[in-house]
């Protein structure tokens, strides 16, 4: 293992745009393939997550799934919901993954999809940047969705 | 490796309990009859067990008076503390042995009846056994029929730790996880008693979801889906989440069906997990800090090298408690160690586990 990841050169991390910030409206999602992966865009509560469209446990597509807040309790037949917007729960199994470290909610240590940095920015910084972007893309007006892979 | 499965496979030397200081968790006395009873029923009850003839009290789930659930000796040996004693607490040298009355008591539907009956069994039990032998303990009969007074009996109790633990059926009348039973659970817990569970059925239910069985083999078997049943609720319905020092003592359950209930339990929990948020552990965990078993019959493999694979996938050996099911017979000598249980785990299953479980538990040092 370490042989390989000395032999295979550090990648640089590309920025890409995804889509307009207001393709996504609060509480939506969107997939997004980027260099052959699958991504999910979500927009919580007017900020941004990006995270693997996959479930690591059979492989649904998160994007898909509800956004939602935390079911807690405090004692059998009480109930509250904290941190509404913030997770995910997968469509087919009901697995919740909390949407800013991609981690899952029973099982962070060892359960979690990959998440990805993610960003809105303008198109007249975009413009200025040395970064691997279609700026033909961006030459409209608004703010862009843009994730690092 | 191919010495060590050698040595595994070795018939090991028989281990005698005696020497060992065990503590036996599962020895049944015979069931009080009507003249037992008696002197400990008021004037009413009195009345009523004679015009009603209430006397032998079996359970249609294991009858003790019929084959094969009749001692082979008749009642001699577990008629009084005595004859338990030349039998079995004196040849095993036992330090403590906890005695289960499993009878019709369980089943009745009177919930008054069911009160008296559990009133003055206990009675009979303390004066009659506990009182003649400082190694017995024994389990509180209490009336889920009637929860206030199962309440009231275990504050009755409370004093007295020869009784170390309540005793619930594996099958009755609802899953035992319901909160209508909550109040016997939080005096029982408030008073370190554990919950124990002891095999067999009131036939409230048939023992399969899809109707009676036509065999004893079969009825045998569904005793652990009577058993999975109550883990599953009792860790559903948030028992632990409310009384976080219960300890559950599934006896004669066997353990084999244990680990894949609580992979699956497990694994289910991360999506139902929002239905019960109380619940905020893995169900393994939480199974593995609350349920205790008893190791007669055990139902894992005949072979030693097996049956600790099966021990294994509990992934916790503190979940194991010894007991010999005295009387009935399993086959084997109980005066040893089962030849098919890793012997290294003796001392762990006769003692160490079983204090760890019974907080009421005195034992002379």
């Amino acid at each position: 293992m370490s042989q390989a990841a000395a032999g295979r050169p550090r990648r640089e991390t590309v920025r890409h745009v995804v889509c307009r910030v207001d393709e996504i409206a609060p509480g939506k999602a969107r997939r997004v393939e980027i260099e052959g992966r699958e991504i999910a865009i979500f927009n919580v509560n007017g900020e941004f997550a990006a995270i693997g469209d996959r479930c690591p446990h059979e492989g649904a597509s998160l994007c898909k799934g509800q956004i939602m807040g935390l079911a807690q309790s405090d004692e059998p037949g009480q109930y509250r919901m904290i941190r509404q917007g913030e997770f995910v729960r997968c469509p087919w199994h009901g697995w919740e993954f909390d949407l800013k470290t991609g981690r899952s909610w029973c099982d962070p240590a060892r359960t979690r999809v990959k998440s990805y940095d993610v960003a809105v920015t303008d198109s007249a910084q975009l413009q200025e940047g040395p970064y691997r972007i279609d700026i033909y893309e961006v030459s409209q007006e608004g703010d862009y969705v843009v994730v690092s892979v | 490796m191919s010495t060590s499965a050698d040595e595994m496979t070795k018939t090991a030397t028989p281990l005698p309990i005696k020497g060992l200081g065990a503590i036996d968790c599962d020895v049944h006395p015979r069931s009080p009859r009507r003249e037992d009873l008696m002197p400990f029923l008021d004037a009413y009850w009195r009345e009523i067990f004679m015009s009603r003839s209430i006397d032998r009290l079996e359970l249609m789930s294991y009858p003790e008076s019929t084959l094969p659930y009749r001692h082979a000796d008749g009642e001699r040996v577990n008629a009084d503390a005595a004859g338990m004693a030349g039998a079995h607490l004196d040849p095993l040298g036992l330090e403590a042995a906890i005695l289960n009355v499993v009878s019709g008591i369980h089943a009745v539907y009177d919930p008054y009846l069911a009160t008296a009956l559990c009133s003055a069994t206990n009675r009979w039990l303390a004066e009659e056994w506990l009182a003649r032998d400082k190694r017995l303990r024994a389990s509180l009969l209490v009336p889920f029929q009637h929860p206030d007074e199962a309440v009231a009996e275990i504050e009755r109790h409370a004093g007295d730790n020869r009784f170390v633990q309540v005793l619930a059926l594996a099958m009755g009348e609802m899953p035992l996880g319901r909160r209508t039973f909550w109040p016997i659970y939080e005096a029982a817990a408030r008073h370190g008693f554990a919950l124990a569970i002891h095999a067999g059925s009131t036939y409230r239910h048939a023992l399969t979801q899809s109707g009676f069985p036509s065999f004893l083999a079969e009825d045998h078997i569904h005793q652990a889906q009577g058993f999975a049943n109550q883990v599953g609720s009792l860790v559903a319905e948030g028992v632990f989440a409310k009384f976080s020092d219960l300890k559950v003592v599934l006896i004669e359950s066997g353990i084999t069906w244990l680990p894949g209930l609580m992979w699956r339990m497990s694994k289910d929990w991360r999506g139902a997990r929002i239905e019960v948020p109380w619940v905020k552990e893995m169900p393994a965990k939480i199974i593995r800090n609350h349920f205790r078993m008893t190791t007669q019959p055990f139902d894992g493999p005949a072979k030693v090298e097996e049956a600790a694979k099966a021990i294994a996938h509990l992934n916790s050996e503190e979940m194991l408690l010894f007991s010999t099911d005295f009387p009935h017979d399993h086959g084997r000598d109980v005066s040893y160690w089962p030849e098919n249980l890793p012997q290294d785990l003796a001392a762990r299953l006769v003692r160490d586990n079983v204090r760890e479980t019974y907080q009421r538990l005195e034992i002379g040092s």
